[in-house]
């Protein structure tokens, strides 16, 4: 039986009764017409050792490692287009909200409070330009006022001033902000606080306008 | 088109051509990631003028990788299948 699967390019013996001519057409052996296992679907073991080497567990259940290798780079670049994709639907969709931002109408004139309702180095709470937005209203000296967006540019904790330290503080991860200007001075936020353009209209003070910064 | 350009690329070609791939689209997506944060980062400081071209820019790389998707399925379909 060993003798019927031998190489099939090794000459043959001519005698009719010869074992390895059970079945011929003609003077062709048996398994000339066989079906032959493509190359590329041999398994190879990760070491490389032939199968009868491998241990069982890998006999019973043998992976095709290269075609395996293959698949896995190509369903990683799958994903990576599907990413691709997102980053882009991510830079439309900020798109979108610059036309939604652009399109909504300049910020309302809001009184804030009257001059003496804030003591120098006081504050005072509101919201600017909806009720969503806290800010906050800083009396530097007895003639400046500035304020500010109460959203730390960090991660939109809400910002405590300090007027001792002439700073803004941001309790969720230690930033701090210049009390006069907005900067960020300190910690993980990189922009300023949104300033509130203010205007001084006799004894009130009133917001008139939202100023991003970078 | 000859016998030679029609031939299929053999398994370990596709694999080589595919790790090129993967490296370029890496790096498109990276490219993209830092991209779309900078972007960001200008559009909530008030500069609007970046948000159009980045996101250009962006759809440019998706054009790229996509293009890229669609000719390892154009090698695997001549092949007729990829596992």
């Amino acid at each position: 039986m060993a003798d019927f699967h031998r190489d099939s390019r090794a000459p043959i013996d001519p005698t009719i009764s010869t074992p390895g001519r059970e079945g011929l057409t003609g003077t062709a052996p048996a398994n000339l017409y066989a079906r032959t296992i493509d190359r590329e679907q041999i398994t190879i073991a990760p070491d490389g050792a032939p199968p009868d080497m491998q241990p069982a567990w890998r006999q019973d259940f043998p992976i095709d490692w290269p075609q395996d290798l293959y698949v896995e780079r190509r369903d990683f670049m799958k994903f990576m287009v599907l990413t691709s994709a997102a980053f882009t639907m991510g830079q439309l969709w900020i798109g979108v909200q610059n036309w939604y931002r652009k399109r909504t109408a300049q910020p309302p004139v809001q009184r804030i409070a009257s001059v003496d309702e804030v003591a120098v180095g006081g504050s005072i709470g509101f919201t600017y330009p909806n009720e969503f937005e806290p800010c906050l209203l800083v009396r530097l000296t007895t003639s400046e006022f500035v304020a500010f967006g109460q959203k730390c540019t960090h991660l939109s904790c809400a910002v405590i001033p300090r007027p001792t330290e002439g700073s803004f503080h941001c309790p969720c991860h230690e930033g701090r902000f210049d009390l006069r200007t907005g900067v960020p001075t300190a910690g993980p936020p990189r922009r300023p606080l949104t300033r509130i353009v203010l205007e001084l209209r006799g004894q009130d003070i009133f917001a008139v306008g939202v100023e991003e910064r970078t | 088109m000859n016998a030679r350009a029609r031939r299929p690329f053999s398994r370990e070609q596709r694999l080589t051509i595919i790790q090129g791939m993967l490296v370029f689209v890496l790096i498109v997506v990276v490219l993209q990631l830092w991209l779309l944060t900078a972007t960001m980062n200008a559009w909530l400081g008030g500069d609007e003028s970046l948000v159009w071209p980045a996101a250009a820019a962006s759809g440019a790389g998706l054009a790229l990788n996509v293009g890229l998707f669609l000719y390892l399925t154009r090698l695997e379909r001549t092949r007729g299948g990829g596992g």
